[in-house]
């Protein structure tokens, strides 16, 4: 098997461990949390060998090509050194302001030293100073040194409570990123488009339809909040109010005890789309359902963009 | 003389069946349950696979492969009906696309070929 050198040791690679499996095992405490590649928590950097191309998926191409990786998904077939990523891929930012979005959402926002440079619907990956790393979607448009997230305080969820409770405006948070593919790309301004998320899967959501609408997109618009109940919406007041002043955007929330599922309200008011560009976020089974439902409507795959909020992997 | 694979259209041609044959596959009752999968766009990336194979493109799997490949779902009950519904759906995806039917039988007797391998037989 492979050798994988870590900070001068040298360790043997066990068949089927991956990277992330090997170091935990020789006790070094390498953030994780979704252990499936998605999260980007675990990313790092190689310095000699390469790792397996699988082991890049989503990457952007300037890490992937300086020999970044993510060690939840590495299996090597090679000998290969690793370290943590160096400055530049990671910024610090302080906690600025706190607020309730609703009984369980919470508003955060962080200031970052320099502009971040992401788009709307991007997210990032946050680490708290003893190393535990969760990812947030960035809500607000790329105009200012503040990120704005919206986080769901889960309960027993130990980075949304500590957000919620302990961390204080000041308290500094190191931020990796901006990743993700699931962001508004101009080019066809008369494209019919297709928002839909669940609890703060709009987040994303709310920064793409805001951009699109600044960057003069001239298509229907259509976003769908989908929740349980009342109690599981907000920004509705924003949402409304930007509906009214572009009419082409419609806001529609979908009450899970009024309207039934997201997907059935979505296929009586939507039953055929083909030539339209979707964006759905959220919670990762109800994102698989509602893909698929959008392509059995006529959307073209490559025209459905999704980012899955893959919770963290046990043990975690 | 063109390869097979050359005169569908290549990738192109990959690109431009993938979603309709997905969609078939997606609501037919008879094989649907095999495509449960969670995460749709890594079987639109399977499905490019499959099709690049049995358009006769340059395929990256064995016998061997495509054995280890169908294993757990022979496991699950795969047979010939649902080996012959696949085979179906992948015969009136190209008619629905305009491709000739010399070229669609060719495509056919390919995916036949793989027939005991995918079938663990
Ligand atoms: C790309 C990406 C983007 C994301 N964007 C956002 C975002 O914008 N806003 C946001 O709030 N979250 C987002 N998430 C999820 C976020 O990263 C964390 O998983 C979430 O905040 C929980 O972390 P925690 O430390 O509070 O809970 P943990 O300590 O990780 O979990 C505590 C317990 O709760 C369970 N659990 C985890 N998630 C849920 C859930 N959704 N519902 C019920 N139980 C759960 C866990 O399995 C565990 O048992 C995103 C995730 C990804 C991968
Ligand atoms: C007709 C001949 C067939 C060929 C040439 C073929 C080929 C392939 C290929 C190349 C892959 C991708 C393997 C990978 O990259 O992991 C694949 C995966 C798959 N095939 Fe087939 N296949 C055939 C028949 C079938 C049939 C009859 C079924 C079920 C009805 C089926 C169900 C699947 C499924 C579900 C996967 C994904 C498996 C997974 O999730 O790991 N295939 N096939
Ligand atoms: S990407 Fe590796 S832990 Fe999430």
């Amino acid at each position: 098997m492979p050798f994988l050198t870590w900070d001068g040791q040298r360790v043997e690679m066990r068949p089927t461990e991956t990277v992330l499996d090997a170091l935990l095992r020789v006790g070094v405490p390498l953030s994780h949390s979704c252990r499936a590649g998605v999260c980007q928590s675990c990313l790092l950097h190689a310095t000699q060998g390469a790792a397996p191309q699988g082991s890049q998926a989503g990457l952007k191409p300037t890490l992937a090509g300086q020999g970044y990786f993510l060690a939840c998904v590495c299996r090597p077939d090679q000998d290969l050194t690793a370290e943590l990523p160096g400055p530049g891929v990671r910024t610090i930012t302080r906690l600025v302001a706190k607020s309730w979005l609703s009984e369980t959402v919470l508003r955060v926002a962080l200031e970052c030293d320099e502009p971040l440079h992401h788009r709307a619907g991007q997210y990032l990956t946050l680490f708290r100073i003893d190393g535990l790393s969760r990812s947030y979607s960035i809500a607000s448009l790329p105009d200012g040194m503040i990120i704005e997230l919206h986080v769901r305080v889960i309960p027993n969820g130990r980075m949304s409570n500590w957000l919620a409770g302990t961390a204080n405006p000041g308290t500094e948070l190191t931020a990796q990123g901006p990743a993700g593919n699931c962001f508004y790309m101009p080019g066809a301004p008369e494209q019919p488009l297709l928002l839909v998320g669940t609890g703060t899967g709009l987040a994303p959501l709310y920064g793409i339809v805001r951009d699109a609408l600044g960057q003069g997109h001239t298509g229907p618009i259509w976003l769908y909040h989908g929740a349980l109940d009342e109690r599981g919406l907000y920004l509705v007041h924003e949402l409304e109010e930007l509906a009214a002043r572009h009419p082409h955007f419609r806001y529609r929330p979908a009450l899970l005890s009024r309207d039934g599922p997201l997907p059935q309200v979505l296929q009586a008011a939507h039953p055929k789309l083909a030539g339209w560009r979707g964006f759905v976020c959220g919670d990762p089974q109800i994102v698989d359902v509602l893909k698929k439902r959008l392509f059995l409507a006529g959307m073209a795959s490559r025209e459905i963009n999704s980012d899955a909020f893959v919770p963290t992997a046990s043990p975690g | 003389m063109p390869t097979l694979y050359e005169q569908l259209g290549g990738s192109a041609a990959v690109e431009a069946a993938v979603d309709v044959f997905y969609r078939k596959v997606l609501i037919d009752d008879r094989i649907s349950r095999f495509f449960d999968g969670v995460d749709m766009d890594r079987q639109i990336a399977k499905q490019k696979a499959f099709l690049t194979m049995a358009f006769g493109g340059p395929a990256n799997y064995t016998g061997q492969d495509m054995r280890r490949g169908h294993a757990h779902l022979v496991e699950r009950g795969l047979n010939d009906s649902h080996f012959d519904a696949v085979v179906e759906l992948l015969g009136a995806s190209l008619t629905e696309l305009g491709v000739a039917p010399d070229l669609i039988a060719q495509v056919a007797a390919i995916a036949e070929s793989t027939r005991a391998d995918v079938l663990g037989r």
